[in-house]
């Protein structure tokens, strides 16, 4: 088990410096999640206009995996359709399920492919997924 | 107390885990099982397995006689006046579950009131926050000092004589605190309410006698004192087990069915319809033996050794926050590393080999009364040695270092 392989460098830079990290001041569909096993936190927000994903934010408490997937994909989706989107969060799944996955759209994505081999670790990853997956459903 | 010779009694122990050997740090989760254990749960299933209570051939009669057998033992090991005052349950959140759905349920009305405290774990929280939804009693909740103990004057002045039941945890399993009970239960009763305790974290590391706490119920696992999983116990007192009505109803657990009547057995089988758990009780049977043997006052003081050297070690580490009071008796401390979240704490640890909690350990109250999302939590048991800790602490810092570096 190599450590490096789940924290590389740039889920490490993730972690300490999230994008889109805040709430917007007006309206946008906001989804709140927990992961009840460990008690971290998310709270996306979706500006969606046109059936696109103009912008995006998130909040929450939790550890490295999960805020710096949380930062990732709100920059992956970013100008992306909903169905777009939703592909993304497919990709992410198979990507935890550990098979070879391409992120051209937003490569820093792919360092996250380490969680595959800390089988505790994938629902961290995948909580800010679940929060979008839930957004667009319900928009 | 022979570490070297408990440890040999632990086949899992002798493993290693990510090219480590394993330093198994989570017994407040669940303890290690010792070969007595295993190879009395092997021997019931290869020699004496049959359903109890209703046999007429041989293997029936010896089921029982090991289902009833640790039943006795069970009443010995927490001195209970009675042995049918031992009800064998799925765990200690069954047995919880039980005593606010039978009792609670028939004695609570509008206005009354449950005492509990914002320490306890969701399966001593939850099943009162129905009882109150579902009669109307009043939640009512202990303050906690700033250490997270308890101030009996503080128990004074919340109990009053509209309270029906008071319950607590005996020991926090994140705090680590030993919570005054027997001066508790001395309060609930004087104002005619009954005491509960929750010892999931005390019976395996401490003597506990039900009658010198006078306790009402008391309530345990055997998975967390080195017994299996899926049984546990809930003590009662007989005069309040007696006008209690069960809560599951089938088999095993009556007297007489009509079409549109029935009659219970007696105490304790009126509380355990269907199949028992037997080879559980009877895993458990063997774990108070071997705890026995040894010796609860040996394991108390070989615990009280390991966490002062852990406390010590610990508070050497710098950025390092521990929780709970500083001066403990029980193995187990919860703290929190500055800037690094528990789960990235305990996945490095475990690439070293060492096993601790990380997350907010069934205390959501409680952690958000800490101001924090989740703690990381090292629990010590018999088997766990001065090394261990020093290996926790090489690793912890070892964890700092890397997280630093990863920012470089």
């Amino acid at each position: 088990m190599q450590l490096d392989d789940l924290y590389r460098r740039v889920i490490i830079d993730h972690y300490k410096n999230p994008r889109n990290k805040g709430a917007f001041e007006d309206d946008a569909v906001t989804v709140n999640l927990n992961n009840p096993t460990c008690g971290d936190r998310i709270s996306l927000q979706l500006k969606v206009e046109d059936g696109v994903v103009q912008d995006a934010r998130f909040m929450g408490e939790g550890c490295s995996i999960s805020m710096s997937s949380a930062s990732m994909m709100t920059e992956a989706i970013k100008g992306k359709s909903m169905e777009q989107a939703l592909d993304l969060a497919d990709k992410f799944s198979k990507l935890m399920q550990g098979e070879q996955v391409d992120f051209d759209e937003y490569e820093d994505l792919e360092a996250l492919s380490g969680v595959n081999k800390f089988p505790a670790r994938i629902k961290c990853a995948t909580l800010a997924w679940n929060a979008l997956k839930k957004g667009i459903n319900n928009d | 107390m022979n570490t070297a010779w408990i440890r040999e009694q632990f086949p899992i122990l002798n493993q290693q885990v990510n090219g480590h050997p394993l330093v198994y740090l989570d017994n407040a989760a669940t303890s290690q099982k010792p070969r007595a254990v295993i190879e009395a749960v092997k021997h019931y299933y290869e020699r004496d397995n049959a359903n109890v209570h209703r046999g007429v051939h041989t293997l029936g009669s010896r089921a029982t006689d090991a289902y009833e057998g640790a039943r006795e033992k069970v009443a010995r090991f927490i001195h209970a006046k009675h042995t049918q005052e031992i009800i064998f349950t799925r765990g200690t959140t069954t047995a919880l579950n039980l005593v606010a759905s039978s009792y609670g349920r028939s004695v609570c009305g509008e206005g009354d009131e449950i005492v509990i405290t914002p320490m306890e774990h969701h399966s001593n929280l939850i099943p009162w926050q129905q009882v109150a939804k579902a009669t109307g009693a009043t939640l009512k909740y202990l303050p906690l000092q700033q250490d997270g103990s308890i101030n009996l004057e503080d128990v004074e002045k919340t109990v009053t004589d509209r309270t029906k039941i008071v319950s607590v945890a005996y020991v926090s399993n994140v705090l680590g605190v030993v919570n005054p009970v027997k001066q508790i239960a001395e309060i609930a009763h004087r104002h005619g309410a009954v005491m509960v305790v929750d010892g999931a974290q005390s019976t395996p590391h401490m003597k506990v006698d039900v009658q010198d706490l006078d306790c009402d119920f008391y309530a345990f696992s055997s998975h967390k004192m080195c017994g299996p999983t899926g049984v546990g116990v809930l003590y009662g007192k007989k005069s309040l087990l007696n006008n209690m009505e069960p809560i599951e109803f089938g088999g095993e657990m009556i007297d007489d069915v009509g079409l549109y009547e029935s009659t219970w057995k007696e105490l304790p089988w009126k509380f355990e319809g269907g199949t028992p758990i037997i080879a559980g009780a009877v895993g458990l049977g063997a774990a108070i033996d071997f705890l026995t043997e040894i010796g609860l006052d040996e394991i108390d003081r070989h615990e009280r050794q390991i966490v002062e050297y852990a406390l010590e070690r610990l508070s050497e580490v710098e950025g390092l926050t521990i929780h709970g009071p500083r001066n403990r008796t029980v193995g187990l401390v919860s703290f929190n590393l500055d800037g690094i979240h528990p789960h990235d704490v305990a996945t490095i640890l475990d690439s070293n080999g060492i096993a601790i909690r990380a997350g907010h350990h069934c205390c959501q109250p409680l952690m958000r009364w800490l101001n924090v999302n989740s703690t990381a939590r090292a629990s010590f048991y018999l088997y766990n040695t001065r090394e261990d800790v020093d290996r926790l602490i090489n690793a912890l810092i070892q964890t700092k270092e890397y997280f630093g570096d990863a920012t470089r």
